[in-house]
């Protein structure tokens, strides 16, 4: 709605400017009224059109996305707007102030006006003080307040079993509110802050792959399996340099960083498999580091699981930590599951 | 020092002083360390130009590598090598010394009614440091080039390629050097050396903008080169400032960089944003519209710039609080450049326009200006940049706002200084020619590039999903044109350099000083100093007269 009426004080400000020039008697045949609805109304029309249709963002695969993808739309709309009144706006001065023919003056000597600037100063904030708020909502309905509270209530479940051995830097007690201050990213929406994600799995970040482990049963994969509809926390932590984890379709990304805990909690709306890119320069192999999120219905996400506990070889599991192995021993087993190829592992011994 | 009385001194005694120096400088005399600020502006336009061609043929061989999914045409390290000093050298190389160095230094003491800058000897040496820079930087390929991008997180950059990259971190630190010197510099003399008859609000767009961007360089310059430093000392004397084993916060670089580096964009489009003030009034034949907020604005820019960094850090390890305070800040720098944005559309309302190719660039820069402020406000929402935070949405965007508007901005200053700067005429049709070669080629390049980042496609990578593989063969396409747009331009430039038509003292009948003196301007800028009678956009005062008087 917001739109409509910028649109429409826009246009009549600019068809009403003050400029005492010949050049514009054109448009004086029609009544600036009309002209001026009649263009709030074509590019009122459009932007909406255009913020709906776009078709830029791929699939929508978690609830979050749906959040992220309205506010983007609106921004959508409001930037066509924007656009095609200024572009607009610049070609008719291109076409209609062009020096003419055999004339040589210049144009009126104005040099301002006070109301106009003031207007155009006004409309801008009034947007952008509007958009803040929409994303300030948007961003703690996706759960940007509270990121890592519950985990932390849960001690020891958060990523300490693939935690690079990276030592903590004070003795944190095993309470609630200085491990809180320690977690970045993405937790629970403001609403449910204190319940508890369905799944808890631990992502470590490394060159060039990434691993997930459910600490539970200590499953450990280079792909993430989730149920559907799960209302699922990573943990994610980084081995060597930075990673970040982005599921283009679930609209979410956080960096891995080494030495500090970060999170994403997110519920996945549709199953299927999608990408899971690694989009922080991490080295040569950067662009290689992709795995996918498989998004299962609960009952094949279970079986998934079942088989994956019995293959457990439980006691070497148990007995070694991932972060006591070199990289090459710990990729080894799961290099060609994760798509890794040989050259890549060469690459990483060779290191 | 006694620089800076001279302009007063020179008006109540119009006969210079014995000149130091002869008539005319030779050819040599624009490689030695020469403290004409005319020369040392050539010297930065030129040296920087080289640059931009040498970061220019790393963005083509970039494009080439992507014209496929996978990586087959240069080495993955290779690629990160030419991806990190491709941002470097168009940043440190060639935007910032082109338009604060070249242009400032050109323009500054000859647009205020000075002889010189404040500390000419300074001014030099400014220059001089970004020599061994730009070696250092050449240098580094032979073993094996910086490779953790321009801005060379640790622990990335402390685990690469450590010889490249302490250089990296050597040049950039000379850049920031020359930076600070050239800011101390202006700031002085602009504040000290305009002609006594010149008040601030008399003053050309293009000098307060310079001082918005001094105030900023000076302010935010020291703070990269003490996180740089301390980055060196993590690379090659064993420190652990960055390294989280030993209690290091890698999170602390990133904001000891980016507190820098987000007011560097501003560095980069300030003074831009001056040379459009300078050239849409001339060649629409209009007043500015809103010289006092065109010349707050930048200062707004300047203050809001400064406060604004953590939006590039919304997917690492920042608080709420942060996330959400920092998206308020980027979305309100949103409003003084809108300002200046509707300022020039507002001078060209109603204007004159003489479709010159500086103007042709102006109104470029102007209509991608305005696509590339509209991306970045959505950047800014820290909700929407956790899905397109450092994907190829962010290099469509940050491209379109500096090729689209510092480059063409560049271009649009060359086209209208040439006569002043070489006193000879550049030739219009293959100027004309350069724009449209440029203008496509910019779009077809960069626009594309938003889409592939928000369907998944990651920055900095050499090999990608082939789903990708049609739009990036588009943007490799664009690189192409926009390589090839650069001839035109050399061919004019160098030809018309000695052959062109000779240009007269002020061609374009522009009112700002510098038009005032000869083209090119004589050694210590004018016989007998200029004093202001008409402000510097005074344009169409004599027709509105002329009304008046039929109407009377």
């Amino acid at each position: 709605m917001s739109t409509v009426a910028v649109s429409v004080y826009w246009c009549s400000d600019l068809t009403q400017c003050p400029f005492p020039d010949a050049g514009y008697a054109s448009m004086k045949q029609i009544p600036a009224p009309l002209l001026t609805l009649t263009i709030g109304i074509a590019v009122t029309f459009v932007s909406f059109w255009y913020g709906q249709n776009h078709g830029l963002l791929p699939e929508q695969a978690s609830e979050q996305s749906v959040l992220v993808d309205e506010l983007f739309n609106s921004m959508v709309v409001m930037g066509t707007a924007l656009f095609l009144l200024v572009e607009g706006a610049i070609l008719y001065c291109m076409v209609q102030f062009r020096q003419r023919k055999g004339d040589e003056t210049d144009g009126p000597p104005i040099e301002g006006n006070l109301p106009l600037e003031a207007f155009w100063t006004a409309i801008p904030t009034i947007l952008v003080i509007g958009l803040g708020l929409y994303s300030f909502q948007v961003f703690q309905d996706i759960g940007g307040i509270t990121p890592g509270h519950v985990a932390h209530d849960h001690g020891t479940m958060i990523a300490q079993s693939a935690e690079a051995p990276l030592p903590e830097s004070s003795a944190e007690p095993e309470g609630t509110l200085v491990a809180e201050n320690g977690v970045f990213g993405l937790g629970a929406p403001l609403e449910n802050e204190d319940t508890l994600a369905d799944l808890q799995v631990d992502v470590t970040g490394m060159q060039y792959a990434w691993i997930f482990t459910y600490p539970q049963d200590n499953i450990i994969d280079g792909e993430l399996h989730v149920p559907v509809g799960a209302d699922v926390q990573l943990n994610i932590s980084a081995k060597d340099v930075i990673h970040s984890f982005w599921v283009p379709q679930f609209r979410l990304k956080q960096d891995a960083i080494p030495g500090k805990k970060t999170a994403l909690r997110f519920i996945a709306s549709k199953e299927g498999s999608y990408p899971v890119v690694c989009a922080e320069l991490c080295g040569g192999y950067h662009g290689s580091m992709r795995t996918q999120v498989i998004v299962h219905s609960p009952e094949d996400y279970q079986a998934w699981y079942d088989q994956r506990v019995a293959q457990v070889p439980v006691n070497e599991t148990i007995a070694k930590a991932p972060a006591d192995l070199s990289a090459e021993e710990y990729l080894s087993p799961y290099g060609e599951e994760m798509g890794v190829n040989a050259d890549l592992i060469a690459n990483l011994s060779l290191k | 020092m006694t620089q800076a009385e001279i302009p007063t001194q020179a008006v109540v005694v119009p006969a210079t002083p014995p000149p130091h120096h002869p008539e005319k400088w030779k050819w040599y005399d624009y490689f030695t360390f020469n403290i004409d600020h005319k020369v040392i502006g050539i010297q930065y336009l030129v040296t920087s130009f080289i640059f931009y061609l040498v970061g220019g043929l790393m963005a083509m061989a970039m494009r080439l590598e992507l014209a496929t999914p996978a990586s087959d045409f240069l080495s993955p390290d290779l690629y990160n090598a030419f991806l990190t000093n491709h941002g470097t050298i168009m940043i440190f190389l060639w935007i910032v010394p082109a338009s604060i160095g070249g242009f400032g230094n050109f323009l500054v003491p000859l647009m205020i009614g000075a002889r010189d800058m404040a500390f000419p000897k300074l001014n030099a040496l400014a220059f001089w440091v970004t020599v061994p820079a730009g070696m250092l930087i050449v240098g580094s390929f032979f073993f094996g080039g910086a490779q953790a991008g321009w801005t060379s997180y640790p622990p990335l950059s402390v685990v690469t390629a450590n010889t490249a990259q302490s250089m990296w971190i050597l040049a950039i630190v000379l850049a920031g050097t020359s930076s600070i010197l050239g800011s101390l510099n202006f700031i002085v003399t602009i504040w000290k050396m305009r002609v006594p008859s010149m008040a601030w609000d008399q003053m050309p767009l293009f000098c307060w903008a310079m001082m918005a961007t001094s105030i900023l360089a000076l302010v935010s310059t020291p703070v990269l080169a003490a996180g740089l430093t301390l980055l060196l000392f993590d690379i090659n004397f064993g420190t652990s400032f960055f390294n989280p084993a030993n209690g290091g916060d890698v999170v602390m670089y990133q904001h000891l960089f980016w507190f820098y580096s987000h007011p560097a964009v501003y560095l980069m489009i300030l003074p831009i944003f001056g040379i459009m003030s300078e050239v849409i009034p001339v060649h629409a034949r209009k007043p500015i519209f809103g010289y006092k907020a065109i010349a707050y604005s930048s200062l707004t820019i300047c203050l809001v710039g400064l406060f604004v960094w953590v939006h590039h850090m919304f997917t690492s390890g920042t608080p709420p609080w942060m996330r959400i305070f920092f998206t308020i800040s980027t979305l309100i720098v949103a409003v003084p450049t809108g300002v200046k944005i509707f300022s020039w559309v507002a001078t060209m309302w109603g204007g004159k326009i003489r479709y010159t190719s500086a103007m042709l660039f102006a109104v470029g820069l102007l209509a991608m200006f305005v696509f590339g402020g509209l991306s970045g406000v959505t950047l800014g929402t820290a909700a929407f940049d956790l899905h397109v935070h450092d994907t190829y949405y962010v290099v469509g965007h940050f491209h379109y706002v500096l090729f689209g508007g510092s480059v063409f901005g560049l271009y649009a200053g060359l086209y209208h200084w040439y006569p002043k700067i070489t006193g000879r005429m550049l030739n219009e049709s293959l100027g004309k020619a350069h724009f449209i070669l440029t203008f496509i080629g910019t779009n077809l390049t960069f626009l594309p590039m938003h889409q592939l980042g928000l369907q998944g496609m990651p920055r900095r990578v050499a090999m990608y999903d082939p789903q990708f593989q049609t739009l990036n063969q588009l943007c490799t396409f664009g690189s192409i044109v926009l390589g090839l747009s650069l001839l035109p331009f050399l061919a004019n430039a160098i030809w018309s350099w000695s052959q062109g038509p000779k240009a007269e003292d002020n061609p374009w009948n522009a009112k700002t000083f510098e038009w005032t003196t000869a083209s090119p301007p004589i050694i210590e800028n004018w016989e007998v100093l200029p004093v202001l009678t008409e402000g510097p956009y005074a344009y169409g005062e004599e027709s509105a007269e002329e009304t008046e008087a039929v109407n009377t």
